[in-house]
């Protein structure tokens, strides 16, 4: 077939450069040379194996060496599982739920919201939200821990503000300092990243469905019920699976938060680098990271497996 | 001709949509303002609280504090290189992936989240052992790491702008006038990536001029490792700073999307977003 419309076309195409390259275009995708088209790609994933996954498997190898003989050892990751390091793991694990599920939902209204804002200010609205999202996805450290400790510190504006009203917070078992507030801070930077990450799972949304439903007399619930939401779902996971990691990866915000008085497992492995370490035990670090590459291994494997399955209706 | 299109179904099909519905168009009207009210209140408040309470009096003393000057310009040395060798490296490949291995799209997407979940703290350990002596002692490391971390929006706005242009047809376009490949990416791709490589820009300089975790792990004083150090003895002024920082973003930000929309308007064509490209003004609900 292809072979025929080749003919078809004017004779004599080949000495016109700009045809033949025309037609190299198009046949270039061939399955023969399956191989060759990966080479595009080599620089970019060579980046990633030298900056990216040989400091992480270099990790995961010295988390069972003796850091004096380099021999190999389990006592490590043995003294990584107990005591007051399991301890951070448990709290970084509840912290990085709390700090995922709740911006999650909250992200995807607000993503949702502004996508399907129509008339006028619409767009205006849409380039206000999804900038903001850029900047603050970004933000982080002391400077966020300050606009925090300034507005719910515990004689702060806006625990001020509250308390005027009757409403003593930190009465009420609220604290900046702890868990909670914690998560509270983290979805500062949270709800702007799932805002811009689900962006696209939305795009793939199209009208028509909506418009077919309601057609055959499908009510709002309904739509999402058994279109809209089965579609969206395994985008909207993995991208919850994003925030946890995100959450479990941030270390700058909880240490000028809590300067260290909740035991998170990033602020612990902070302090193997920092050297504070007890002889012997310098590769107990590594041993914790070690446990937090288990972990986003695990949650990455659950990415790609929603990954596939949103694939089948998102482009 | 291509242009008039979706211009022309735009005008016939919204107005007739909105006189044909009526309940449904305002119900969802509340929940967004509703939303989008507990948002404003939240990201708002705490800035708003921050400002008040450090004022902007001493804000002149941070450009005469030791050490600003020299972090700040060390900062902005690590952005460039960051950029440069983020443009290098992610255009060829997402240009690249799209037009020949649209399948590879997905993996892309996966390798390039890879960053947000891997703690930059258990990075720059690793880092730290394998990189050979000179480049750690280096301030480049940082930059070259920073490529890393700045993956995933780089990766995402580029792939936003790839997918509000048809690169297929514009590449075979310029073959077929006889444009090579270099020559088609420097002339007819870039040009019509403009905003996503210059919203890719402002992100990377925006992660590369707050970061804090690797440079102060990498011991390497650059400006908000500066800020941090600095703070401790006038938190008001650093907060300031960082606060200004932000919203000078912000603002850059928002200033090319509303010239790229501006721009695309006077050719014809729609809305300018950045990291996803804008729903059709067609069939809206």
């Amino acid at each position: 077939m292809a072979d025929m419309t080749d003919v078809v076309t004017t004779p004599g195409s080949d000495t016109d450069p700009g045809v033949r390259r025309f037609l190299s275009l198009r046949n270039a995708p061939k399955p023969v040379r399956s191989l060759a088209r990966y080479a595009g790609i080599i620089p970019f994933l060579a980046y990633i194996a030298i900056f990216l996954i040989v400091p992480v498997v270099a990790i995961v190898i010295g988390a069972f060496q003796n850091p004096q003989t380099n021999a190999f050892t389990w006592s490590n990751v043995n003294t990584a599982v107990h005591g007051s390091y399991l301890h951070g793991f448990q709290q970084s694990v509840i912290l990085s739920l709390i700090a995922s599920v709740i911006p999650g939902v909250f992200g995807l209204l607000i993503a949702y919201a502004i996508f399907t804002a129509r008339g006028r200010g619409a767009a205006s609205l849409r380039r206000v939200v999804i900038t903001a999202s850029g900047v603050f996805a970004n933000f982080g450290g002391v400077p966020l821990a300050f606009l925090f400790i300034a507005s719910l510190g515990s004689s702060a504006l806006v625990t001020g503000w509250l308390s005027d009203l009757g409403l003593n917070i930190y009465n009420l078992g609220f604290s900046l300092y702890d868990l909670s507030g914690v998560a509270l801070v983290y979805m500062y930077f949270q709800i702007p990243l799932m805002v811009l990450i689900i962006l696209p799972a939305l795009e793939g949304l199209r009208p028509a469905w909506r418009e077919a439903a309601e057609n055959m007399g499908a009510r709002s619930w309904q739509y999402w019920r058994y279109v809209g939401g089965p579609v969206l779902l395994p985008s909207f996971m993995s991208c919850l699976i994003v925030l946890f990691g995100s959450a479990l990866a941030a270390y700058a915000t909880a240490e000028a938060l809590t300067t260290g008085t909740i035991p998170l497992t990033s602020i612990q492995i902070g302090t193997f680098l920092n050297g504070n370490v007890l002889a012997g035990q310098e590769n107990v670090g590594k041993a914790l990271s070690l446990g937090m590459v288990v972990i986003i291994a695990i949650l990455m494997v659950f990415y790609v497996l929603f990954q596939r399955r949103a694939a089948k209706w998102l482009r | 001709m291509a242009t008039l299109t979706p211009a022309a179904a735009g005008q016939v099909i919204s107005p007739d949509n909105s006189k044909k519905r009526r309940g449904p168009q305002d119900r969802p009207a509340i929940w967004r303002w509703v939303i989008l009210l507990i948002a404003g209140v939240y990201f708002v408040v705490p800035l708003y609280a921050a400002l008040r309470f450090a004022g902007l009096s001493g804000f002149k003393d941070v450009f005469t504090t030791p050490g600003f000057g020299s972090s700040l310009w060390l900062s902005i040395r690590l952005a460039a290189v960051t950029w440069i060798v983020s443009m290098l490296l992610m255009i060829p490949t997402t240009v690249y992936v799209h037009l020949r291995m649209p399948g590879l799209r997905r993996l892309l997407e996966g390798v390039t989240i890879l960053p947000i979940v891997i703690p930059p703290v258990v990075l720059i350990i690793g880092v730290l052992q394998v990189m050979p002596l000179a480049l750690r002692a280096s301030v480049w490391l940082l930059a070259l790491e920073y490529v890393i971390l700045a993956m995933p929006f780089a990766y995402r706005a580029l792939d936003a702008g790839l997918r509000a242009i048809d690169v297929k047809t514009l590449t075979e376009a310029a073959g077929s006038l006889g444009a090579g490949w270099l020559s088609t990416m420097w002339r007819v791709i870039l040009p019509n990536m403009r905003t996503a490589v210059t919203a890719a820009t402002i992100l990377i300089v925006a992660l590369v001029l707050g970061e804090f975790t690797m440079a102060s792990l990498d011991l390497k004083q650059t400006f908000p490792v500066w800020i941090v150090l600095f703070d401790q003895e006038n938190a008001q002024i650093s907060v300031a700073a960082s606060i200004f920082a932000l919203f000078v973003t912000w603002v850059f930000l928002m200033l090319i999307t509303v010239i790229a929309t501006r721009q695309s308007r006077r050719t014809g064509g729609g809305e300018v977003t950045l990291f996803t490209v804008a729903p059709q003004q067609t069939i809206g609900n």
